[in-house]
């Protein structure tokens, strides 16, 4: 017991020396070395959260962006097997008496031929200017407050109550938005704002004015036309009430599996799905998250062992050409213990130093930055995401990576001969 | 009292197939109080012998005893913290921590012995005052002269009151001026009970000490008493 305390006593006796020595040779060191270091040590922790954090980003807000417009919290759609969603205007009176929705858009979807230019058309050898869609009926008031379309508008703009003879096209449709050919997929050219379209829903066919033009990444939205629900609804030879999919926003802080289990137990799960976003991704899209998820660990992990080695070598070359210094200290009496805690504690201080500014520069710098300015990507506006929990975490792995690799080097000196050490051999 | 016996110490070097004997069976003691003077040709041994005394190396073989511990039984653990109580060094280089003030490296080994901050400091600054360097507390080593890098060094040695300095050439890099204080400095030390273990090659700063051991060919050549000389 009392061997044990006295341990303890030479530990923190070496600790506060470690300390001393650490202190005073960080303050009396080269002031540009110790920038230098630093500087590698931001970047290092910037490697390991940047990275990650876009690749991550990238599908988040690929995730983010088909909730916004697509899903919402929840999302009712179509069984399989049916056509429509059965007892629509019920489900619909029971979401409207939910305590947590915020708002909801129902939809009705139906497939169509679109055609542009058919007027201008002389050659009939060659193929129509024409591709299949979904067209989808809205009631544009719900459909905005639910997935903020009217925002999301790239020409023209957005539907009114009263648009009856105009629709808004997804610019998936159009060429000049989504230049590729191909056998089975094919764009509408030479089509924009004020452009006459002919829509065939059911072999019923009608013109309509494109008023807009919407753009969201989600491909759910941005091939589809939309026109008012009542005008489709007569197109397609529509007389019941029943729509194909209902987007649901909730309220802030209420819980979207709270809602869909609500809507489950009220029946509303008979005759429809019922899924909260999460469920309603795509699944490659889930796979992309885990997949980018770890390629930013792998480039991270890279990353941190690049940390730790330039590390060591820092340390080492500083404890390589102290050597003599080491040598004398142990010399006269200095323990190992509180020799290689001075490095330790010295790596410790480059590692803080460059992790915090890195955390200055990412919280303060990059995030607001890229939020600002996102990355265009096929799928939706990059960000960088660096969540606290995760950064943290790659906060604590620096540290000990940064510790380890300047303690070893300091052991492997410190354990040299005294003798040898002090006489330079 | 004996403070330091020697018995039948061995040391070599090997170099590739051949070994080289520097210390070969050597046995002497020393009394407390002493200001004992190794001497000898470049290559005599001198400063080996010094550093088996002053256990910075380890011996081959024989026995050393200082203030009746034998110190050649005792463990790399045992021999640091041996030397932090009982020794103190002077450099020929002076070996002060560029990084360190003059006051911060006599602090250190005493730090190390667990004194309080305030305490340590004290008895720092009482050290250094006592060799001279009263001015000098928070210079860097680069910003003191030779001779006064020395004065710290002998600071350092003697701010935890060891029973045994040991200095090796001490003098070796001062000019004649600076070199004389320093003797003076050691020899006021001894003055007060102070036992010294100085290697030196330079005659009239041998003469100077109670002892005079010269060595060569790992054996001791002579063993004279300057003060029965003079």
């Amino acid at each position: 017991m009392q061997k044990q305390k006295k341990k303890i006593d030479e530990f923190l006796i070496s600790l506060k020396l470690g300390f001393f020595l650490a202190t005073r040779q960080l303050k009396r060191s080269n002031k540009a070395t110790t920038a230098l270091i630093i500087f590698v040590m931001t970047l290092t922790f910037l490697n390991l959260v940047v990275i990650r954090g876009v690749l991550v980003g990238l599908i988040q807000s690929t995730i983010d962006v088909y909730k916004e417009r697509y899903t919402g919290d929840v999302l009712i759609s179509t069984p399989i097997k049916k056509d429509y969603i059965e007892n629509s205007p019920n489900i619909i009176e029971i979401i409207k008496n939910l305590p947590w929705v915020q708002s909801y858009s129902a939809r009705y979807t139906k497939s169509g031929k679109i055609e542009g230019t058919y007027k201008e058309r002389i050659n009939y050898t060659e193929k129509a200017n024409e591709t299949n869609g979904i067209i989808s009926g809205i009631n544009p008031t719900n459909e905005d407050a639910t997935s903020g379309l009217s925002a999301k508008m790239i020409e023209g703009s957005y539907l009114t109550p009263d648009d009856t003879e105009s629709v808004m096209i997804g610019a998936y449709l159009l060429k000049k938005y989504l230049p590729i050919e191909s056998a089975t997929f094919k764009t509408l050219e030479n089509v924009g704002i004020g452009s006459k379209i002919r829509l065939t829903i059911n072999g019923n066919v009608k013109e309509f004015t494109v008023k807009g033009i919407v753009r969201t990444k989600v491909d759910e939205i941005d091939m589809r036309v939309f026109m008012l629900d009542s005008v489709l609804r007569t197109l397609a030879g529509r007389t019941d009430y029943n729509v194909n999919e209902i987007s649901i926003r909730i309220k802030p802080g209420a819980d979207p599996v709270v809602v869909k289990n609500a809507l489950v137990k009220s029946g509303a799960g008979e005759t429809a799905r019922v899924q909260t976003f999460e469920e309603g991704l795509p699944k490659f899209v889930t796979d992309m998250k885990n997949t980018f998820a770890l390629l930013g660990n792998i480039v991270g992990s890279i990353g941190l062992v690049v940390a730790s080695i330039t590390i060591f070598i820092v340390i080492y070359i500083n404890a390589i050409t102290r050597k003599k210094f080491i040598g004398i200290l142990k010399g006269i009496g200095i323990s190992s213990e509180a020799i290689e805690i001075s490095y330790i504690i010295q790596s410790f201080f480059y590692a803080s130093i460059g992790i915090f500014i890195g955390l200055l520069i990412l919280y303060l710098g990059l995030v607001p930055y890229f939020n600002a300015h996102p990355i265009n990507f096929a799928f939706s506006d990059g960000i960088l995401i660096a969540e606290f929990s995760a950064t943290s975490w790659r906060v604590l792995l620096l540290m000990l990576a940064t510790i380890i690799a300047g303690y070893v080097p300091a052991r492997i000196v410190v354990k040299r001969n005294t003798l040898d050490s002090i006489l330079g051999r | 009292m004996k403070i330091i016996q020697v018995k039948n110490l061995k040391k070599s070097f090997k170099t590739g197939d051949t070994e080289l004997v520097v210390l070969n069976g050597m046995s002497f003691e020393i009394e407390a109080g002493q200001f004992f003077c190794i001497t000898g040709r470049s290559g005599s041994g001198k400063s080996t012998l010094l550093y088996q005394l002053g256990l910075l190396d380890h011996p081959n073989s024989g026995e050393i005893i200082i203030n009746g511990v034998n110190v050649s039984a005792l463990d790399k653990e045992g021999r640091t913290k041996f030397r932090l109580r009982e020794l103190g060094y002077v450099f020929q280089d002076y070996a002060l921590v560029p990084e360190l003030s003059a006051v911060e490296n006599v602090v250190i080994p005493l730090l190390m012995q667990g004194l309080e901050k305030k305490e340590a400091y004290k008895k720092a600054e009482n050290a250094l005052q006592k060799i001279g360097m009263g001015e000098r507390f928070n210079n860097l080593p680069n910003q003191l002269s030779g001779g006064e890098q020395q004065r710290v060094s002998i600071a350092r040695a003697i701010a935890h009151e060891p029973h045994i300095i040991f200095a090796d050439e001490p003098t070796a890099n001062l000019d004649s001026e600076t070199a004389d204080s320093v003797i003076k400095a050691f020899l006021e030390l001894n003055s007060h009970g102070q036992t010294i273990v100085m290697v030196t090659h330079e005659p009239e700063y041998a003469k100077l000490t109670n002892r005079i051991v010269k060595i060569g060919d790992g054996k001791i050549l002579s063993d004279d008493r300057p003060e029965s000389v003079i």
